[in-house]
């Protein structure tokens, strides 16, 4: 049985690679999009382009303002001196914020007044613009802090003040690198396309010239004929998976806490699925550009609901009980565990078990169809 | 043109409509695809802050200053509270399997301390794994420290009878999303998404297929000409893709409350620019590859994830390095994704946004010209 399963195998192969564009493709992409996803998509807050508008323009005023320039975040790009410029900078998005000083800022502060300062934030981009204010807030209260207790020192009760020192320690990912979290999904989603869209296409493509009528007649038994047809695109996924993995740990340096071995692991019982669903899909295409559009119809809503861009703890209930469904989000979960928090299957098999039930029911039953077809 | 030019591009078009009518996937990838992501964007899908899953080991539970300060969380709508617990396995248990992101220390001596006016500390245990929400999460109990802070101070100053300081009052104000919500932000951007799907996938598969099985050179020995067939092969596309637009609109603003401030008349003129471009990319797409594997990897690779990456529509362009920045210059959606996003939310006019138009009428140009060219030179 082997045997002949092996044939088929080594069959797949040479159709694959015959086509030296197949070989860009299956190879070059995936790393294209590696570095592509690892350069750009990156949420921390680094640089915010900043507006200054100084009305007041003293020694109390531009010494609050360094705290804004002097923390790596505010960057001044420019300096107004009108609510005309300050629209305009807003309007055109030249800017994110704007930190305006009222005139008398400092003569109020001198005079124990209130002193009063406006920002102004571009919200079009709400998560952004969510960091940045927790940036200003911090820079700001902790402004007053130090005036309150450099008053409270002059009048001579600084040291019978007590306060609160925070400590925090952030665990994993301690300097809060986003890519860190986004990376090891993109390999999740990368994989999952190339195994479905091959899977799928490949069949599809073989009853589009004829040639699977040839197999059918051919001594081979439908599991075999399975077997040999699924199992080169499981290998390439598996070596895809670790030249990417590779590239994210050696140039992006995505720390790789876990076992290697067993993120192997993890990713076979994930390819149980999406080989079954590109097998799936090719059973209900007649023709290539359907069966890309099914892939497409499959591929969109399961990395949306997955928890790659968007916390499923975020989704409204229904929609939640619905993800349950979706293998995705469990291998989602699974590599970036493997890959953050370096934890094992005794933390992870609440992952990996609906995962291996959602894998073998769908293969069973795509095979079952799949033999139906060809009968 | 001739009017026996525009019945030849009529047929085209009829043909091509009929072709995308009884391919059922087709139609469901241009009309069922964004339908499902407007309505999964609009509802499902948040990067609001909120519920930050947070555990409290208060060690000081006897006290009733701790439990006043651990109201502060309570009523936050960022955090929730999920339980209390009494030692540090739980805790290091729950952040490994993702049941909690926060977890709050609160020493035995918390509140002597802080009666005998010294300085206590105050332990946070944050799984960063998930930076972007993470980092907010500590903004956010960081700013609820200091202000604790502020006020142990100003108190100092009551109690002794000195007039409470006053200091800096800032007034933050929010321009064009006041509420901060991220459908504001994400709807527009999945709107350009969209008709980018549809131009450059749908129609450089559908090419492709016409080159793979032959059809396309039946096509050509018919006295259609190079340009009428293109332009004939586009207009399906842009009456789906402008059904979508208007479906795009139309769910924005009445089912997600996302206001529209700018000019509707400028907003089909940019996007029929934006649709030329993105529809000339696509035949350029097919007619550079042999097969449609081969044609739904270009378009991926050279449409859909530049478009989801770096045109701005999630990653903010501003943060990323320089270098990826200036290639950002060369993403049509780029401006598109700001032109929709002003007309949405700023309501600007041609006179802020000229230089996006200027943009998207060269992408249009540069690539009609080009498709034109390659067309006819493979056909000859």
């Amino acid at each position: 049985m082997f045997e002949r399963a092996r044939a088929i195998f080594i069959k797949e192969f040479k159709q694959i690679f015959r086509d030296s564009r197949m070989k860009t493709i299956i190879f070059v992409t995936p790393l294209i999009q590696i570095i592509l996803f690892g350069y750009s998509a990156n949420k921390d807050i680094t640089y915010v382009p900043t507006a200054i508008y100084d009305q007041d323009n003293t020694a109390e005023s531009r010494d609050f303002l360094r705290r804004f320039t002097y923390s790596k975040y505010f960057i001044p790009e420019h300096f107004i001196s009108s609510d005309k410029e300050q629209d305009f900078v807003l309007n055109k998005g030249n800017v994110n914020t704007v930190i305006r000083i009222d005139r008398g800022f400092g003569r109020n502060l001198n005079a124990n007044k209130e002193a009063n300062i406006q920002l102004a934030f571009d919200g079009t981009d709400s998560n952004t613009t969510m960091i940045v204010m927790g940036y200003a807030n911090t820079i700001i209260s902790s402004y007053q802090e130090q005036l309150l207790r450099s008053k409270a020192d002059a009048v001579g009760f600084l040291s019978t003040v007590p306060r609160i020192d925070l400590r925090d320690r952030a665990w994993f990912n301690g300097n809060f690198i986003s890519r860190n979290y986004y990376l090891p999904g993109v390999i999740a989603t990368i994989v999952t396309m190339m195994s479905l869209l091959l899977t799928a296409m490949a069949i599809v493509k073989e009853k589009e010239i004829g040639t699977m009528e040839q197999l059918t007649v051919s001594p081979l038994r439908p599991l075999e004929l399975i077997l040999g047809k699924l199992l080169p695109f499981a290998v390439i996924a598996l070596v895809q998976i670790i030249l990417i993995t590779t590239l994210g740990v050696f140039w992006f340096h995505i720390p790789l806490r876990g076992s290697i071995i067993f993120l192997l692991f993890s990713t076979c019982i994930y390819l149980f699925t999406t080989l079954g669903i590109g097998l799936f899909i090719s059973t209900i295409s007649s023709t290539q550009q359907e069966a890309n559009m099914s892939v497409f119809l499959f591929y969109m809503p399961a990395v949306l609901l997955s928890g790659f861009a968007y916390p499923v703890s975020n989704m409204p209930q229904v929609i939640q009980w619905f993800t349950i469904f979706n293998p995705m989000r469990y291998f989602m979960v699974v590599i970036r565990s493997i890959f953050l928090k370096g934890v094992g299957l005794d933390v992870l098999w609440p992952q990996l078990l609906p995962l291996f039930i959602i894998g073998v029911a769908v293969i069973t039953l795509s095979s079952l169809r799949f033999r139906k077809g060809l009968s | 043109m001739t009017g026996q030019s525009l019945k030849r591009i009529k047929a085209i078009a009829w043909k091509e409509f009929v072709q995308i009518k009884r391919d059922a996937r087709s139609l469901g990838l241009a009309l069922a695809i964004p339908i499902f992501m407007l309505l999964i964007f609009g509802y499902g899908l948040s990067l609001d802050i909120n519920h930050v899953r947070t555990l409290i080991w208060n060690q000081d539970g006897s006290s009733a200053l701790t439990r006043d300060f651990i109201l502060n969380f309570k009523n936050s709508q960022y955090f929730e509270i999920v339980g209390y617990t009494d030692n540090y396995q739980d805790i290091t248990g729950k952040i490994d399997s993702g049941k909690i992101m926060l977890a709050l220390v609160i020493p035995k001596d918390f509140s002597h301390y802080l009666e005998s006016g010294k300085t206590a500390p105050l332990q946070l245990i944050i799984d960063g794994s998930d930076a972007n929400t993470s980092s907010i999460a500590l903004g956010y109990v960081r700013s609820v420290v200091s202000k604790y802070n502020v006020d142990l101070l100003s108190n100092a100053f009551i109690k002794r009878g000195l007039n409470p300081v006053k200091s800096v009052n800032a007034h933050p104000r929010v321009w064009f999303n006041m509420g901060l919500v991220s459908t504001w932000f994400i709807i527009p951007g999945v709107i350009a998404m969209i008709i980018m799907i549809i131009s450059a996938l749908l129609i450089s598969i559908t090419i492709a297929r016409e080159w793979e099985r032959g059809t396309m050179e039946q096509l050509i020995s018919t006295p259609v000409k190079g340009a009428e067939l293109i332009i004939g092969k586009f207009i399906p596309y842009f009456v789906i893709a402008f059904f979508d637009l208007f479906v795009g609109v139309v769910m924005a603003k009445y089912l997600f409350g996302v206001p529209f401030r700018g000019s509707y008349f400028l907003m089909v003129i940019l996007s029929s620019l934006f649709l030329t471009g993105a529809l000339s990319q696509g035949i350029l797409i097919s007619v550079n590859s042999k097969t449609q594997l081969m044609a739904t990897q270009l378009a991926s690779l050279t449409t859909l994830i530049p478009t989801l990456l770096l045109s701005g529509f999630i990653y903010p362009i501003f943060n990323m390095p320089k270098f990826i920045q200036a290639f950002t210059y060369l993403i049509p959606a780029r401006y598109y994704i700001v032109v929709l996003r002003d007309l949405f939310l700023k309501g600007n006019g041609i006179v802020t946004l000229w230089d996006e138009a200027l943009f998207l009428l060269l992408f249009a140009f540069i690539m009609f010209t080009f498709a034109i060219s390659k067309f006819k030179k493979k056909v000859a």
